[in-house]
Parts: structure tokens; sequence; C-alpha cells
């Protein structure tokens, strides 16, 4: 069985609905991080006493879900459809190969282990 | 805040200041109190101020942590309690009689610790009689947290990168020699106050609750300080400003919040006496004139900021109600209402365009305490004769530069012998690191994970 590991990287105010979106494709698990960074956005400025200055690195949430291959374009769309603003710094998502899964607890292995 | 001869003249000479007042209202005085009551109150005035300018120690201490970056919070915390406490004991073992020891007219005063004495109304005194009316344990409290004012005000400008203990050797100089020998030129009856001074210049000094006095003085010692320190590292690298964006603004507002209140009893107690129903009005007056100050600092601030920045800026907005209320305090009392918000809104505007012309001379003061308290305290003592006709510009003027230049060349002294002996700066290691780990070896916030 093949499976994909989809990495998302998204504006955490849309994380809740992203969250519902994926619940409702039947995703039952993922990964979620606190994480900073810039793609085409750049950053932006603010300005503190009378300076400005350039805050380089945004906040934005890293999600990681499991599945299998069969699965992920359907995936893939309900995270685009829920972290769409249309505004820039929406963010993005890449899909790995992934070649193995265990489930600690009991040893499973493979798309039974997800 | 001038003890002895003016206190005479609020105590007593109340019956006529009342007979003017009372010209319009139908030749009525108010009633007098009795002398047992004056003499409770005017302490109870002392006690209860105090006690609220007290707390301005820890208003400060709150907008300063707010204002330095997380690694140094608990460093500034400590600096604060320390300093308080150093100038607790440097007012008691020099400091009070430094400022009314002096002699009438003269420039110093007496090296000798201070011990209550209230024999006089214990012994059965009458307030005609007395020097003073009220517990000395009361006065000798109200004067110690006002020094203890302004040492807070050079821990703000200094901080993230000053030393801990070469700081405290500095506060104990500054508030027990520095502070009350400029302090008794004018509250102990020296020589702003010389009969000399009032030919010469037209009056005498007036500076009612210290814009001068206290928060000039501060201001004066944390620029020679800031001079001699340098600025936090990176700050004006590559020829530009580099923000270093305080660690909490609720903090800093509400540190602002407490000075506010902690102003009223500063200005408010000013007025040194509560045994008259005149005494009553003037510290009634004082409070509204105290407070509308401060509004009308705020908003201008608020409005130029958003004007000149596209954006209001916070920290400015809360250095400019410090900024109205310094520029008020040297005349609390004399202003009507609309003088007393067109002063504090001069001070908004003087903390708006002073904190970047500070940045551009790198003078890196990290809370703004050099444009709110040194600026406007000039700003408020300067316009003084405004609402006080007793008041000269000439003398103003005068008394500024004098202090101004006494504080300034003795700190700046100090300041420079710390740095050639001990030392004042963090090395740069340390300061990287953050002055919470290296000088207590703690941090401020253990369980925020920096990122």
């Amino acid at each position: 069985m093949q499976m994909k590991y989809i990495i998302a990287i998204v504006k955490p105010q849309k994380l809740d609905d992203i969250r519902d979106a994926l619940t409702r494709t039947g995703v039952n698990g993922m990964t979620v991080s606190d994480v900073k960074g810039f793609g085409r956005q750049k950053g932006h400025t603010e300005v503190y006493r009378g300076a400005e200055y350039t805050v380089d690195f945004v906040p934005k949430v890293k999600l990681e879900v499991a599945v299998e291959s069969s699965q992920a374009a359907a995936v893939v769309d309900a995270i685009r459809v829920a972290a769409k603003t249309d505004r820039i710094g929406d963010g993005k998502i890449f899909v790995l190969e992934l070649s193995e899964a265990v489930r600690i607890r009991t040893g499973e292995t493979g798309a039974a282990a997800l | 805040m001038k003890k002895n001869s003016v206190m005479k003249l609020a105590v007593f000479a109340f019956a006529a200041l009342s007979t003017i007042s009372a010209a319009t209202a139908q030749d009525a005085e108010p009633v007098a109190a009795s002398d047992a009551a004056a003499y409770i109150f005017n302490t109870v005035l002392f006690l209860v101020m105090g006690m609220v300018v007290m707390f301005m120690a820890a208003g400060f201490c709150m907008l300063e942590a707010g204002l330095v970056r997380a690694k140094n919070a608990a460093t500034i915390c400590l600096k604060n309690i320390a300093l308080y406490s150093v100038a607790g004991l440097m007012v008691w073992l020099v400091g009070y009689n430094l400022i009314y020891g002096v002699a009438e007219g003269g420039l110093i005063g007496k090296f000798l610790w201070w011990t209550p004495d209230d024999a006089f109304a214990l012994k059965g005194g009458t307030a005609a009689d007395a020097e003073s009316w009220y517990a000395s344990g009361s006065d000798w409290y109200f004067q110690m947290v006002f020094v203890a004012t302004a040492a807070s005000i050079v821990s703000g400008t200094l901080a993230e990168r000053i030393k801990l203990w070469p700081f405290l050797i500095f506060t104990a100089l500054l508030t027990g020699f520095i502070y009350p020998i400029q302090a008794s030129w004018e509250w102990g009856g020296g020589v702003l106050n010389a009969g000399w001074y009032k030919d010469a210049f037209g009056a005498e000094f007036s500076d009612f609750a210290g814009s001068t006095l206290v928060h000039s003085t501060g201001g004066w010692a944390a620029l020679a300080g800031a001079i001699a320190l340098g600025a936090r590292k990176g700050k004006y690298d590559g020829g530009r400003v580099h923000p270093f964006p305080g660690s909490s603004l609720p903090l800093a507002t509400l540190g602002t919040f407490i000075l506010w209140l902690g102003w009223f009893g500063f200005n408010g107690g000013s007025q040194l006496a509560l045994g008259t129903i005149s005494d009553a009005i003037d510290v009634s007056k004082i409070f509204v004139n105290t407070n509308m100050a401060a509004c009308a600092g705020v908003v201008s601030a608020a409005i130029l900021t958003q004007l000149v920045y596209k954006k209001v800026d916070l920290t400015i907005v809360l250095n400019g109600a410090i900024g109205g209320l310094v520029s008020i305090t040297a005349e609390p009392l004399a202003p009507a209402i609309w003088q007393s918000v067109l002063i504090g809104a001069v001070g908004g505007v003087i903390v708006t365009f002073a904190v970047p012309v500070l940045d551009k001379m790198k003078i890196d003061d990290v809370v703004g305490a050099i444009p709110a308290h040194l600026l406007c305290g000039i700003w408020g003592t300067i316009v003084v004769p405004l609402s006080n006709s007793e008041a000269s510009f000439l003398a103003q003027l005068v008394g500024i530069v004098m202090i101004g230049v006494f504080v300034f060349a003795v700190s700046l002294a100090l300041w420079f012998a710390l740095k050639l002996t001990v030392g004042i700066r963090a090395s740069e290691q340390d300061e990287l690191m953050g002055l919470d780990k290296t000088e207590l070896g703690l941090e401020a916030y253990p369980e925020f994970v920096s990122a």
C-alpha cells in the first residue's frame, strides 16, 4: 500500500477550518507546530517608538498528515480550499512519498499504522 | 515641598489668604480647624500621599519591565526594588539633613543622619509657635519617596546593558548627595530662595512639586549615564535605528497607570498641609490640574504619532502621559484648567518629537525617560510664570541652568569615574545572553519558549 506524507504551511488563523475540513475528508490524525518563515511575502514592517523595522519571519502553522496515496489528492484539495484567503501569505502544501509507518503501541506497519 | 518659612506661611498665614478670597465671598472666612485636627490632617496628608508616591516605584518597575526585552526583565525588577531601598537608607543617613539642614540662601546642608523630633507637639506646643505642624516622621517619609522617584528615572534609560552594582553605587551617590544638595537650594530655603537671587532675577525660583528638582534631576543623571555607557549593542548598527521591542506592552501600560495614580500623591501631597479648608481646596485643584495635564499629554501624543507615523505608537503615548504629568509638576496649583491642558499637551508633543531626535543622536534611552522627565521637566518649570504671577521667566531659567549644570556635571564625572574603575557596562557576551542569566542566574519568564 502506497502512502504519502503531506506537509502544509498555513496561516495560523485558518487552522481550525483546515482541521474541520480534514476530519470531513476522513483524516484521523495530524501533527501541528508553530513555525516562522517567509516566502514571497518577505515579512512585513512594524513601527516601535518612531523607528520602522522589518519582521522577517512571519508566524505560521505547520501541519503534517500521513495518508494512503489514494486519499492524497482529496486531502491536498481540502487543505487548499480551507486555507485559502486569496491574500499573499496563504502558504504552501508539499507532498512526499512515505516509505514506512509504524504504530508504536501495537507494532502495526504500513497503512494499518496510519 | 518647601519647608520651614513657607510651611509657616501655608499653615499660619492662611488667615491672610482667606481674607483675600473672602473679599469676594461676603467677607466671611472659612471656619478653622483646631490645632490638633490640623496637625493630624497635615500628617495624614504626608503619610497617605507618601504611600501613593512610594507605589510609583512599582509603576516605574512595571513600565521598565514591559519596555525591556524578556531577557533583561528580572534584572530591571531587581534594580527597581534595590534603588528604592538604597534611596531609603541614604536619605536617612545623610540626604534629609542635606536638604533641610541648609542655611538660608546657602548651598550645602548638614552631613548628619536623620532622627525624628516631635517633642514640641508632644509637650503641648501650639501651631502658632511651631516651626512645623506635622509629625516629623511623616515629612521624612514623604521626602524619601521623592528621592526614590528621581533614582527610578535613571534605571529605565540605562536598562539592558548596565551592570547591577555600579548602578547601585551611582544610585547611592545620587540619592544621598546629588539630589539632596540641589533640592536644598529650593526646598531647603537655599540659594534659589536667597534675597540676592530674587533681586537679580525678579523672583525666587519656583518649582512646586519638582519638575526640575526631581524629574529633570533624574533626567540629567540618566543622560550623563547614557553618554558614559553607550547604546545597547546593535541599536544603531549601519547608521540605522534598530528597535528592540519591549517584552510586554500591557505591563508597560499598567506601570504608566500606576505612575499616573502616584502623581496625585506627588503633586497633591506637595501642598504640604491639609489642616485648613483652603488647603483642602488647593489639594483638590492640584488633583484636577494634574489629571488634565496627563489626559492632554496622552491625547496629543496619540494624535501626533497617528499623523507622523500613520499608526498610533502605544509606548510614545505612555510617554505622553508621563510627559504631561512632569510638565504640570512645577506648578499644579495656579493654572486654570485650560492652562493645565495646554501645558500637558505640549508635554505630549515634546516626547513625540524628542524620542526620534535622541535616536538620531545615538543616545539610547530604553524607556524614553530623558524626553519625558528631563525635557518636560524643563518645559514645566519654564512655563510656571504663565499661571503664577509671582514667578519670573528669568528666575526659572537661571534655576534650571544651575541645577542642570550641577547635576549633569557631577553625574557625568561619577559615571566616568565608575567606568574607569569598576566598569559600568556588561560584557558583549553578557548583553547578548541577557542580564537576567548573567547577573541573576535566572529568567524572568522561564516557561516562555523563545523562538
